[in-house]
Protein backbone atom coordinates (compact mmCIF):
# COMPACT_ATOMS: atom_id res chain seq x y z
CA UNK A 1 0.00 0.00 0.00
CA UNK A 2 1.36 3.57 -0.53
CA UNK A 3 1.18 5.95 1.78
CA UNK A 4 -0.28 8.29 -0.68
CA UNK A 5 -3.17 7.64 -3.41
CA UNK A 6 -4.87 9.99 -4.95
CA UNK A 7 -7.58 8.33 -7.03
CA UNK A 8 -9.55 9.74 -10.04
CA UNK A 9 -9.17 13.48 -8.25
CA UNK A 10 -11.05 16.13 -9.48
CA UNK A 11 -12.49 19.65 -8.52
CA UNK A 12 -15.20 21.80 -10.56
CA UNK A 13 -16.52 25.29 -9.12
CA UNK A 14 -19.81 26.09 -10.40
CA UNK A 15 -22.64 24.08 -11.66
CA UNK A 16 -24.30 23.95 -15.76
CA UNK A 17 -22.54 25.72 -18.56
CA UNK A 18 -20.74 28.19 -16.77
CA UNK A 19 -18.84 25.50 -14.65
CA UNK A 20 -15.17 25.54 -14.48
CA UNK A 21 -13.29 22.44 -14.15
CA UNK A 22 -10.28 22.72 -12.86
CA UNK A 23 -9.11 19.62 -12.26
CA UNK A 24 -10.46 16.68 -14.41
CA UNK A 25 -9.32 12.69 -13.33
CA UNK A 26 -6.11 12.75 -11.40
CA UNK A 27 -4.81 9.58 -10.56
CA UNK A 28 -1.46 9.00 -8.44
CA UNK A 29 0.71 7.23 -5.85
CA UNK A 30 3.36 8.18 -3.74
CA UNK A 31 5.60 6.03 -1.90
CA UNK A 32 6.95 5.80 1.53
CA UNK A 33 9.57 8.45 1.67
CA UNK A 34 9.64 8.93 -2.18
CA UNK A 35 10.27 12.18 -3.33
CA UNK A 36 7.73 13.48 -6.14
CA UNK A 37 7.45 16.61 -8.31
CA UNK A 38 4.08 17.37 -9.93
CA UNK A 39 4.73 20.04 -12.38
CA UNK A 40 2.11 21.31 -15.39
CA UNK A 41 1.54 24.23 -17.93
CA UNK A 42 0.54 27.71 -15.73
CA UNK A 43 -3.00 27.80 -14.41
CA UNK A 44 -3.91 24.23 -14.30
CA UNK A 45 -5.07 23.60 -10.99
CA UNK A 46 -1.64 22.50 -9.19
CA UNK A 47 -2.76 24.58 -6.20
CA UNK A 48 -6.10 23.62 -6.55
CA UNK A 49 -4.90 19.72 -7.06
CA UNK A 50 -2.55 20.34 -3.76
CA UNK A 51 -5.26 21.67 -1.52
CA UNK A 52 -7.35 18.56 -2.41
CA UNK A 53 -4.84 16.80 -1.02
CA UNK A 54 -4.21 18.04 1.70
CA UNK A 55 -7.66 18.21 3.31
CA UNK A 56 -8.43 21.92 2.57
CA UNK A 57 -10.68 21.57 -0.39
CA UNK A 58 -13.76 19.16 -0.59
CA UNK A 59 -12.98 17.65 -3.92
CA UNK A 60 -16.32 17.13 -6.29
CA UNK A 61 -15.24 13.68 -7.54
CA UNK A 62 -12.70 10.72 -6.85
CA UNK A 63 -10.75 10.34 -2.86
CA UNK A 64 -7.38 10.67 -1.72
CA UNK A 65 -5.95 8.55 0.85
CA UNK A 66 -3.28 8.55 3.50
CA UNK A 67 -2.12 5.25 4.82
CA UNK A 68 -5.22 3.60 3.61
CA UNK A 69 -7.74 6.29 5.51
CA UNK A 70 -9.88 8.45 3.15
CA UNK A 71 -8.94 11.91 3.30
CA UNK A 72 -11.87 14.52 4.49
CA UNK A 73 -10.26 17.19 6.92
CA UNK A 74 -6.73 17.63 6.51
CA UNK A 75 -4.93 14.67 8.11
CA UNK A 76 -2.51 14.54 10.95
CA UNK A 77 -0.11 13.07 8.83
CA UNK A 78 0.67 15.92 6.64
CA UNK A 79 1.93 19.60 6.65
CA UNK A 80 1.95 22.33 4.08
CA UNK A 81 4.21 24.34 2.74
CA UNK A 82 2.90 27.44 0.71
CA UNK A 83 4.09 29.64 -1.35
CA UNK A 84 3.30 32.50 0.16
CA UNK A 85 5.76 32.71 3.10
CA UNK A 86 5.10 36.62 3.72
CA UNK A 87 1.37 35.34 4.91
CA UNK A 88 1.60 31.90 6.26
CA UNK A 89 3.64 33.32 9.14
CA UNK A 90 2.45 35.24 12.19
CA UNK A 91 4.14 38.60 12.33
CA UNK A 92 2.87 39.43 15.66
CA UNK A 93 5.18 36.79 17.14
CA UNK A 94 8.84 35.39 16.87
CA UNK A 95 10.13 32.58 15.09
CA UNK A 96 9.82 30.55 17.74
CA UNK A 97 6.26 30.63 18.23
CA UNK A 98 5.22 30.45 14.74
CA UNK A 99 7.08 27.05 14.89
CA UNK A 100 5.45 25.90 17.99
CA UNK A 101 2.15 26.87 16.73
CA UNK A 102 1.12 23.25 15.68
CA UNK A 103 2.81 21.67 18.68
CA UNK A 104 0.68 23.43 21.13
CA UNK A 105 -2.10 21.29 20.82
CA UNK A 106 -0.66 17.68 20.55
CA UNK A 107 -0.30 15.60 23.89
CA UNK A 108 3.45 16.86 24.25
CA UNK A 109 5.24 17.90 27.29
CA UNK A 110 6.90 21.39 27.43
CA UNK A 111 10.40 20.20 27.81
CA UNK A 112 9.70 17.64 24.17
CA UNK A 113 7.32 20.69 22.54
CA UNK A 114 10.85 22.43 22.88
CA UNK A 115 12.78 20.46 21.77
CA UNK A 116 11.14 19.78 18.57
CA UNK A 117 11.19 23.47 17.76
CA UNK A 118 14.89 24.04 18.73
CA UNK A 119 16.06 20.64 16.42
CA UNK A 120 13.70 21.93 13.63
CA UNK A 121 14.81 25.26 13.47
CA UNK A 122 17.98 23.96 13.71
CA UNK A 123 17.82 21.66 10.71
CA UNK A 124 17.03 24.84 8.66
CA UNK A 125 20.27 26.92 10.11
CA UNK A 126 18.07 29.22 11.86
CA UNK A 127 19.10 28.47 15.32
CA UNK A 128 20.29 32.29 15.97
CA UNK A 129 16.86 34.04 14.93
CA UNK A 130 14.63 32.66 16.81
CA UNK A 131 13.50 35.00 19.07
CA UNK A 132 13.29 37.51 15.86
CA UNK A 133 10.00 38.56 14.45
CA UNK A 134 9.78 36.44 11.08
CA UNK A 135 9.45 40.12 8.67
CA UNK A 136 13.15 40.83 9.92
CA UNK A 137 14.25 38.33 8.09
CA UNK A 138 14.65 37.94 3.90
CA UNK A 139 12.13 35.79 1.91
CA UNK A 140 14.37 32.48 1.39
CA UNK A 141 14.79 32.51 5.58
CA UNK A 142 11.05 32.83 6.29
CA UNK A 143 10.27 30.50 3.76
CA UNK A 144 13.11 28.41 6.15
CA UNK A 145 10.74 28.85 8.87
CA UNK A 146 7.56 28.01 7.43
CA UNK A 147 9.57 24.56 6.35
CA UNK A 148 10.80 24.27 10.21
CA UNK A 149 7.37 24.65 11.63
CA UNK A 150 6.31 21.80 9.35
CA UNK A 151 9.22 19.84 10.21
CA UNK A 152 8.74 20.27 13.86
CA UNK A 153 4.58 19.12 13.33
CA UNK A 154 6.50 15.12 12.61
CA UNK A 155 4.39 14.62 9.37
CA UNK A 156 4.65 11.48 7.38
CA UNK A 157 4.00 13.61 4.09
CA UNK A 158 5.26 17.63 3.80
CA UNK A 159 3.07 18.71 0.54
CA UNK A 160 5.00 22.01 -0.75
CA UNK A 161 2.89 24.16 -2.86
CA UNK A 162 5.63 26.21 -5.29
CA UNK A 163 7.57 26.83 -2.04
CA UNK A 164 10.33 28.70 -3.87
CA UNK A 165 8.91 30.34 -6.29
CA UNK A 166 9.05 33.95 -4.83
CA UNK A 167 12.74 34.07 -3.74
CA UNK A 168 16.09 34.69 -5.63
CA UNK A 169 17.32 32.10 -8.07
CA UNK A 170 20.81 31.70 -5.84
CA UNK A 171 18.24 31.55 -3.01
CA UNK A 172 16.28 29.12 -4.57
CA UNK A 173 18.76 26.69 -5.03
CA UNK A 174 20.07 26.70 -1.43
CA UNK A 175 16.55 25.97 -0.30
CA UNK A 176 16.28 23.31 -3.20
CA UNK A 177 19.39 21.44 -1.25
CA UNK A 178 18.25 22.02 2.45
CA UNK A 179 14.58 20.20 1.01
CA UNK A 180 16.96 17.43 -0.17
CA UNK A 181 18.64 17.49 2.84
CA UNK A 182 15.71 17.69 5.50
CA UNK A 183 14.31 14.80 3.35
CA UNK A 184 16.74 12.49 4.03
CA UNK A 185 17.21 13.53 7.95
CA UNK A 186 13.73 13.24 8.52
CA UNK A 187 12.95 10.21 6.67
CA UNK A 188 9.89 11.89 4.90
CA UNK A 189 7.69 11.97 1.75
CA UNK A 190 7.76 14.83 0.01
CA UNK A 191 5.29 15.91 -2.45
CA UNK A 192 6.33 19.45 -3.95
CA UNK A 193 3.96 21.11 -6.42
CA UNK A 194 6.47 23.70 -8.65
CA UNK A 195 5.64 25.55 -12.24
CA UNK A 196 9.85 25.64 -12.14
CA UNK A 197 10.75 22.10 -14.57
CA UNK A 198 14.78 22.41 -13.81
CA UNK A 199 13.52 22.64 -10.28
CA UNK A 200 11.19 19.75 -10.94
CA UNK A 201 13.41 17.10 -12.13
CA UNK A 202 16.62 18.48 -9.87
CA UNK A 203 14.63 17.40 -6.59
CA UNK A 204 12.31 14.27 -7.50
CA UNK A 205 12.59 10.73 -7.35
CA UNK A 206 10.01 10.57 -9.81
CA UNK A 207 8.17 13.87 -11.88
CA UNK A 208 4.39 13.76 -12.60
CA UNK A 209 3.65 16.30 -15.43
CA UNK A 210 0.04 17.33 -15.90
CA UNK A 211 -1.79 18.58 -18.70
CA UNK A 212 -3.36 21.79 -18.55
CA UNK A 213 -6.98 22.08 -17.45
CA UNK A 214 -9.16 20.35 -16.71
CA UNK A 215 -5.77 18.58 -15.35
CA UNK A 216 -5.00 15.15 -15.84
CA UNK A 217 -1.81 13.24 -15.88
CA UNK A 218 0.01 13.61 -18.56
CA UNK A 219 3.05 10.94 -17.75
CA UNK A 220 5.23 9.79 -15.11
CA UNK A 221 8.41 10.17 -15.55
CA UNK A 222 11.06 8.32 -13.22
CA UNK A 223 14.08 10.41 -12.85
CA UNK A 224 16.97 7.87 -11.93
CA UNK A 225 19.78 11.13 -11.00
CA UNK A 226 21.97 9.19 -8.39
CA UNK A 227 21.61 10.89 -4.94
CA UNK A 228 23.30 13.11 -3.30
CA UNK A 229 22.42 15.59 -6.34
CA UNK A 230 24.48 19.01 -6.74
CA UNK A 231 23.76 21.84 -8.16
CA UNK A 232 26.40 21.95 -10.83
CA UNK A 233 27.18 18.19 -11.38
CA UNK A 234 23.90 17.12 -11.63
CA UNK A 235 22.05 20.16 -13.50
CA UNK A 236 25.35 19.58 -15.85
CA UNK A 237 24.96 15.40 -16.46
CA UNK A 238 23.47 14.41 -20.00
CA UNK A 239 20.89 12.29 -18.26
CA UNK A 240 19.21 15.55 -16.39
CA UNK A 241 19.44 17.60 -19.81
CA UNK A 242 18.04 14.63 -21.14
CA UNK A 243 14.99 14.79 -18.98
CA UNK A 244 13.98 18.14 -18.25
CA UNK A 245 14.14 18.08 -22.16
CA UNK A 246 11.92 15.27 -22.20
CA UNK A 247 9.57 17.33 -19.85
CA UNK A 248 9.80 20.64 -21.28
CA UNK A 249 8.57 18.84 -24.33
CA UNK A 250 5.56 17.25 -22.86
CA UNK A 251 4.48 20.50 -21.11
CA UNK A 252 4.90 22.66 -24.00
CA UNK A 253 2.45 20.47 -26.30
CA UNK A 254 -0.15 21.19 -23.61
CA UNK A 255 0.04 25.19 -23.65
CA UNK A 256 -2.64 26.63 -24.59
CA UNK A 257 -1.95 28.21 -28.20
CA UNK A 258 -4.55 30.93 -27.67
CA UNK A 259 -2.47 32.11 -24.47
CA UNK A 260 0.59 32.28 -26.10
CA UNK B 1 16.11 66.18 10.57
CA UNK B 2 16.31 66.79 14.47
CA UNK B 3 15.87 70.75 13.81
CA UNK B 4 13.10 70.93 12.19
CA UNK B 5 11.81 68.18 15.46
CA UNK B 6 12.93 70.77 17.96
CA UNK B 7 10.72 73.77 15.68
CA UNK B 8 7.85 71.63 15.59
CA UNK B 9 7.78 70.62 19.25
CA UNK B 10 8.19 74.54 20.12
CA UNK B 11 5.68 75.23 17.60
CA UNK B 12 3.51 72.19 19.39
CA UNK B 13 3.96 74.54 23.05
CA UNK B 14 3.88 77.75 21.67
CA UNK B 15 0.68 77.78 19.59
CA UNK B 16 -1.61 76.86 22.72
CA UNK B 17 0.61 79.22 25.11
CA UNK B 18 -0.12 82.06 22.52
CA UNK B 19 -3.59 81.44 22.06
CA UNK B 20 -4.43 81.28 25.93
CA UNK B 21 -2.59 84.48 26.36
CA UNK B 22 -4.94 85.94 23.29
CA UNK B 23 -7.75 84.69 25.45
CA UNK B 24 -6.57 86.75 28.70
CA UNK B 25 -5.89 89.69 26.94
CA UNK B 26 -8.75 89.92 25.15
CA UNK B 27 -10.83 88.84 28.09
CA UNK B 28 -8.93 91.59 30.42
CA UNK B 29 -10.28 94.43 28.04
CA UNK B 30 -13.92 92.52 27.32
CA UNK B 31 -15.17 92.60 30.70
CA UNK B 32 -17.66 90.06 29.90
CA UNK B 33 -19.13 87.76 32.86
CA UNK B 34 -19.77 84.98 30.18
CA UNK B 35 -16.28 85.15 29.19
CA UNK B 36 -14.32 85.29 32.25
CA UNK B 37 -10.64 85.74 31.99
CA UNK B 38 -8.57 83.16 31.81
CA UNK B 39 -6.59 84.34 35.06
CA UNK B 40 -10.37 83.72 36.79
CA UNK B 41 -10.94 80.64 35.08
CA UNK B 42 -7.50 79.27 36.18
CA UNK B 43 -7.93 79.97 39.71
CA UNK B 44 -11.60 78.65 39.74
CA UNK B 45 -10.10 75.52 37.93
CA UNK B 46 -7.85 75.45 41.41
CA UNK B 47 -10.71 75.87 43.74
CA UNK B 48 -12.99 73.45 42.22
CA UNK B 49 -10.62 70.73 40.09
CA UNK B 50 -7.79 70.96 43.01
CA UNK B 51 -8.92 68.82 45.17
CA UNK B 52 -12.29 69.33 45.96
CA UNK B 53 -14.23 67.70 43.55
CA UNK B 54 -12.00 65.12 42.65
CA UNK B 55 -13.36 62.96 45.01
CA UNK B 56 -17.00 63.55 44.45
CA UNK B 57 -17.42 63.91 40.98
CA UNK B 58 -13.82 63.59 38.44
CA UNK B 59 -13.61 60.10 40.21
CA UNK B 60 -17.12 59.04 39.68
CA UNK B 61 -16.90 60.40 35.97
CA UNK B 62 -13.56 58.55 35.48
CA UNK B 63 -14.99 55.13 36.83
CA UNK B 64 -18.05 55.58 34.37
CA UNK B 65 -15.59 56.19 31.49
CA UNK B 66 -13.39 53.10 32.84
CA UNK B 67 -16.24 50.55 32.88
CA UNK B 68 -18.84 51.82 30.19
CA UNK B 69 -15.04 51.54 28.22
CA UNK B 70 -14.14 47.72 29.12
CA UNK B 71 -17.45 46.51 28.44
CA UNK B 72 -18.11 47.75 25.38
CA UNK B 73 -14.54 46.13 24.43
CA UNK B 74 -15.21 42.90 25.73
CA UNK B 75 -18.63 43.20 24.27
CA UNK B 76 -17.20 44.59 20.83
CA UNK B 77 -14.60 42.18 19.99
CA UNK B 78 -16.30 38.80 21.93
CA UNK B 79 -19.29 39.69 19.07
CA UNK B 80 -16.96 41.23 16.43
CA UNK B 81 -15.31 38.09 16.21
CA UNK B 82 -18.76 35.76 15.73
CA UNK B 83 -20.28 37.59 13.92
CA UNK B 84 -16.90 38.43 11.36
CA UNK B 85 -16.72 34.44 11.06
CA UNK B 86 -20.24 33.65 10.18
CA UNK B 87 -21.58 34.87 7.53
CA UNK B 88 -25.29 33.84 8.48
CA UNK B 89 -25.01 35.45 11.66
CA UNK B 90 -23.87 38.90 10.08
CA UNK B 91 -26.34 38.69 7.68
CA UNK B 92 -29.03 38.73 10.80
CA UNK B 93 -27.10 41.26 12.46
CA UNK B 94 -26.09 43.98 10.40
CA UNK B 95 -29.33 45.45 10.42
CA UNK B 96 -29.54 45.48 14.15
CA UNK B 97 -26.42 47.31 14.57
CA UNK B 98 -26.83 49.73 11.36
CA UNK B 99 -30.21 50.65 12.98
CA UNK B 100 -28.72 51.32 17.11
CA UNK B 101 -25.77 52.65 15.05
CA UNK B 102 -27.36 55.20 13.73
CA UNK B 103 -29.99 56.29 16.94
CA UNK B 104 -28.84 59.78 17.92
CA UNK B 105 -27.43 59.09 21.75
CA UNK B 106 -29.93 61.82 23.36
CA UNK B 107 -32.72 60.06 22.16
CA UNK B 108 -31.69 57.11 24.45
CA UNK B 109 -31.24 59.05 27.29
CA UNK B 110 -34.64 59.24 28.83
CA UNK B 111 -35.66 55.17 27.98
CA UNK B 112 -32.32 54.90 29.51
CA UNK B 113 -33.36 56.13 32.96
CA UNK B 114 -36.82 54.51 33.18
CA UNK B 115 -35.90 51.11 32.09
CA UNK B 116 -32.94 50.67 34.74
CA UNK B 117 -34.75 52.16 37.51
CA UNK B 118 -31.49 54.67 37.99
CA UNK B 119 -29.66 57.73 37.36
CA UNK B 120 -26.94 56.52 39.55
CA UNK B 121 -23.60 54.18 37.54
CA UNK B 122 -25.77 51.51 36.45
CA UNK B 123 -27.82 53.97 34.01
CA UNK B 124 -24.32 56.02 33.41
CA UNK B 125 -22.30 52.71 32.42
CA UNK B 126 -25.36 50.90 30.51
CA UNK B 127 -25.35 53.94 28.54
CA UNK B 128 -21.95 54.75 27.79
CA UNK B 129 -21.03 50.77 27.04
CA UNK B 130 -24.17 50.70 24.59
CA UNK B 131 -22.88 53.19 22.37
CA UNK B 132 -19.12 52.72 22.01
CA UNK B 133 -19.70 49.05 21.61
CA UNK B 134 -20.37 50.18 18.27
CA UNK B 135 -16.63 51.19 16.84
CA UNK B 136 -15.13 48.30 18.54
CA UNK B 137 -17.76 45.95 16.65
CA UNK B 138 -17.34 47.26 13.35
CA UNK B 139 -13.46 47.27 13.02
CA UNK B 140 -13.22 44.35 14.75
CA UNK B 141 -16.03 42.44 12.28
CA UNK B 142 -14.54 44.59 9.20
CA UNK B 143 -10.57 42.96 10.28
CA UNK B 144 -11.66 39.18 11.22
CA UNK B 145 -13.38 39.17 7.97
CA UNK B 146 -10.05 40.82 6.45
CA UNK B 147 -7.63 37.94 7.84
CA UNK B 148 -5.29 36.46 4.97
CA UNK B 149 -6.82 33.17 3.81
CA UNK B 150 -3.52 31.96 3.81
CA UNK B 151 -3.12 31.96 7.25
CA UNK B 152 -6.61 30.16 7.98
CA UNK B 153 -5.33 27.55 6.00
CA UNK B 154 -2.01 27.05 7.59
CA UNK B 155 -3.90 26.75 10.82
CA UNK B 156 -6.33 24.55 9.27
CA UNK B 157 -3.73 22.21 7.74
CA UNK B 158 -2.34 21.73 11.03
CA UNK B 159 -5.47 21.10 12.39
CA UNK B 160 -5.22 23.83 15.36
CA UNK B 161 -8.60 23.49 17.35
CA UNK B 162 -10.74 26.52 17.17
CA UNK B 163 -10.13 28.03 20.38
CA UNK B 164 -6.37 28.43 20.00
CA UNK B 165 -7.27 29.68 16.42
CA UNK B 166 -9.45 32.65 17.45
CA UNK B 167 -6.80 33.53 20.36
CA UNK B 168 -3.27 32.55 18.31
CA UNK B 169 -4.60 33.59 14.77
CA UNK B 170 -7.32 35.75 14.26
CA UNK B 171 -7.49 38.14 17.51
CA UNK B 172 -3.60 38.74 17.24
CA UNK B 173 -4.28 39.33 13.43
CA UNK B 174 -7.61 41.52 14.14
CA UNK B 175 -5.90 43.60 17.35
CA UNK B 176 -4.60 46.61 15.52
CA UNK B 177 -8.22 47.42 13.64
CA UNK B 178 -9.53 46.63 16.77
CA UNK B 179 -7.16 48.88 18.94
CA UNK B 180 -8.30 51.46 16.10
CA UNK B 181 -11.94 50.98 17.24
CA UNK B 182 -11.08 51.30 20.73
CA UNK B 183 -9.51 54.43 20.29
CA UNK B 184 -12.54 55.82 19.01
CA UNK B 185 -14.75 54.56 21.47
CA UNK B 186 -12.81 56.09 23.94
CA UNK B 187 -13.24 59.42 23.02
CA UNK B 188 -17.05 58.73 22.36
CA UNK B 189 -16.87 57.14 26.07
CA UNK B 190 -16.11 60.84 27.28
CA UNK B 191 -18.80 62.34 25.00
CA UNK B 192 -21.10 60.31 26.40
CA UNK B 193 -19.86 60.48 30.40
CA UNK B 194 -21.00 64.13 29.76
CA UNK B 195 -24.00 64.13 28.15
CA UNK B 196 -25.46 61.28 30.30
CA UNK B 197 -24.31 63.33 33.52
CA UNK B 198 -25.73 66.24 32.61
CA UNK B 199 -29.14 65.23 31.79
CA UNK B 200 -29.39 63.60 34.67
CA UNK B 201 -27.17 62.85 37.68
CA UNK B 202 -25.97 63.56 41.46
CA UNK B 203 -22.36 63.58 40.61
CA UNK B 204 -19.85 63.61 38.11
CA UNK B 205 -17.72 66.32 35.95
CA UNK B 206 -21.07 66.47 33.61
CA UNK B 207 -23.26 67.11 36.60
CA UNK B 208 -20.77 70.06 37.80
CA UNK B 209 -21.20 71.68 34.17
CA UNK B 210 -24.99 71.78 34.75
CA UNK B 211 -25.28 72.96 38.51
CA UNK B 212 -22.97 76.21 37.58
CA UNK B 213 -24.68 76.82 34.30
CA UNK B 214 -27.81 76.68 36.51
CA UNK B 215 -26.32 79.18 38.96
CA UNK B 216 -25.22 81.54 36.45
CA UNK B 217 -21.70 80.90 37.74
CA UNK B 218 -19.60 80.99 34.52
CA UNK B 219 -16.04 81.04 36.32
CA UNK B 220 -16.28 77.14 37.53
CA UNK B 221 -18.58 76.16 33.77
CA UNK B 222 -15.87 77.42 31.66
CA UNK B 223 -13.29 74.67 34.83
CA UNK B 224 -15.50 72.50 34.19
CA UNK B 225 -15.19 72.59 30.20
CA UNK B 226 -11.19 72.78 30.61
CA UNK B 227 -11.03 69.65 32.63
CA UNK B 228 -13.75 67.82 29.96
CA UNK B 229 -11.11 69.10 27.15
CA UNK B 230 -7.81 67.92 29.62
CA UNK B 231 -9.71 64.44 30.58
CA UNK B 232 -10.31 63.37 26.61
CA UNK B 233 -6.87 64.83 25.34
CA UNK B 234 -4.66 62.55 28.34
CA UNK B 235 -6.84 59.76 28.14
CA UNK B 236 -6.36 59.72 23.84
CA UNK B 237 -2.58 60.36 24.91
CA UNK B 238 -2.66 57.39 27.68
CA UNK B 239 -3.93 55.04 24.82
CA UNK B 240 -1.70 56.50 22.04
CA UNK B 241 1.13 55.41 24.43
CA UNK B 242 0.15 51.54 25.45
CA UNK B 243 -1.23 51.25 21.65
CA UNK B 244 2.83 51.29 20.76
CA UNK B 245 3.68 49.19 23.05
CA UNK B 246 1.10 46.60 22.20
CA UNK B 247 1.11 47.07 18.37
CA UNK B 248 4.99 47.58 18.19
CA UNK B 249 5.59 44.75 15.89
CA UNK B 250 2.66 46.18 13.83
CA UNK B 251 4.90 48.81 12.87
CA UNK B 252 7.81 47.38 12.35
CA UNK B 253 5.75 44.40 10.14
CA UNK B 254 4.26 47.17 7.68
CA UNK B 255 7.54 48.89 7.51
CA UNK B 256 9.49 45.47 6.25
CA UNK B 257 6.46 44.59 3.88
CA UNK B 258 5.38 46.34 0.73
CA UNK B 259 1.72 46.78 0.76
Amino acid sequence: MSILEIKELGKTYGTGPRATHAVGRVTFDVEEREFVCVVGPSGCGKTTLLKGIGGLLEPTRGEVLVNGQRVTEPPPETALVFQEYGRSLMPWTSVRSNVLLPLRHKKLDRAERGRLVEEAVEAVGLTRFLDHYPWQLSGGMQQRVAIARALAYQPAILLMDEPFASVDAQTRGDLEDLILRVREEFGITILFVTHDIDESVYLADRVIVLTHSPTEVKEIVPVPLPQPRDQIATKASPEFVELRAHVQRLIRVERVPASV
Amino acid sequence: MTRRRTLAVGLEILVPVLLLFGWQLYTVHAHSFKFPRLSTILVDFKKEWLFAHVGSDLVPSLERIGAGFAIATLVGIALGVLLGMSTVLRRIATPHIEYWRAMPPPALLPISIILLHSIQNRQKVAFIAFFCVFPVLLNTIDAVRGIDPTLIDTARSYRVPWQQRVWRIVLPSALPQIVAGMRNSLALAVIMMVLSEYFSSSSGVGYQLLISKNTFQFGPMWAAIVLIGLLGYLLNALFLLIERRLLAWHRGWRAATPQ
